[in-house]
């Protein structure tokens, strides 16, 4: 069941990347990223971060690709033309990406002691409590201050994108 | 065998994350629209996730599963500033190709 659940969904996740690639409407690829992070959901509840796979769905395969697609219709963003990269992409780039993924195949293969993955096993060292009791339990007493710290980032952020996106023009009514 | 236990090995979620990650670079250097070089960085940014929570189940650490929700936070914020950065850049020059934005190439 494991494996079968791996093998689908790694396949969705490869297909939906290599999608992202060739499709030449960002729209395309857009909803092929959707497809990316969805599958990448129940590979994480697969690996028991039952916490992450409801969040990815929602922060990621939600709020972050409406975005995407917000801004894709805003801008009305047509189809890219293909130039293959700049001059430096084809001699130096693509040889640089096949090194990095064989230096990271090699050295995930050669790696010892790696486990394996048991369906509903989740973290073994507390079994009889849920992965929501474990990661809050880190989260809300270790790890408070830099969980508070990211709701000011968000804050800023916020504001900057508010700030960035705004016309020069609406600026200039609001000071007068 | 693992495999008839139906387990899966850890090793295939790091090289899924891997070519996951590999393919985001390659998106990164083709694409030319300035909206799809974004989201191959947010799979880029996917990838690593999967690697971490690949980890944290690797050596019982719930903390691997933290910094996955906190990179999570970030790529959330980081998402508003650089779409908004998108627009301004479009209200500018009225484009979205990479290559026509180029005030600061030599």
């Amino acid at each position: 069941m494991h494996l079968i659940l791996f093998v689908v969904f790694a396949g969705f996740c490869l297909a939906g990347a290599i999608n992202l690639l060739l499709q030449s409407h960002p729209i395309n690829s857009a909803v092929s990223l959707i497809v990316v992070m969805t599958s990448l959901a129940v590979l994480y509840l697969l690996l028991g971060a039952e916490f992450l796979a409801a969040a990815q769905i929602i922060v990621y395969a939600g709020a972050v690709m409406v975005l995407f697609t917000f801004v894709v219709m805003l801008l009305n963003a047509g189809r890219e033309e293909r130039t293959l990269g700049g001059r430096a992409a084809l001699p130096i780039g693509f040889p640089a990406v096949v090194a990095i993924l064989a230096v990271l195949a090699t050295v995930i293969l050669r790696a010892q002691g790696l486990g394996v993955a048991h369906l509903g096993q989740g973290l073994t060292n507390a079994p009889d409590k849920s992965n929501l009791v474990v990661l809050s339990q880190v989260l809300f007493h270790e790890l408070l201050l830099p969980f508070e710290v990211t709701s000011v980032l968000i804050l800023i952020a916020i504001l900057g994108a508010v700030a960035l996106a705004r016309r020069d023009g609406d600026e200039r009514t609001a000071a007068k | 065998m693992s495999f008839l236990q139906n387990d899966v090995p850890l090793s295939w979620y790091l090289l899924l994350s891997a070519a996951l990650f590999a393919l985001g670079i390659v998106g990164f250097l083709i694409k030319r629209n300035l909206i799809t070089v974004f989201m191959s960085i947010e799979l880029m940014l996917n990838a690593v996730n999967l690697s971490f929570v690949t980890f944290a189940c690797q050596w019982n650490a719930v903390k691997g599963q933290i910094f996955v929700f906190f990179v999570m936070m970030v790529a959330a914020a980081e998402a508003a500033v650089g779409l908004a950065i998108i627009i301004a850049v479009f209200r500018a020059r009225a484009t979205l190709a990479a290559d026509r934005i180029d005030l600061m190439k030599l």
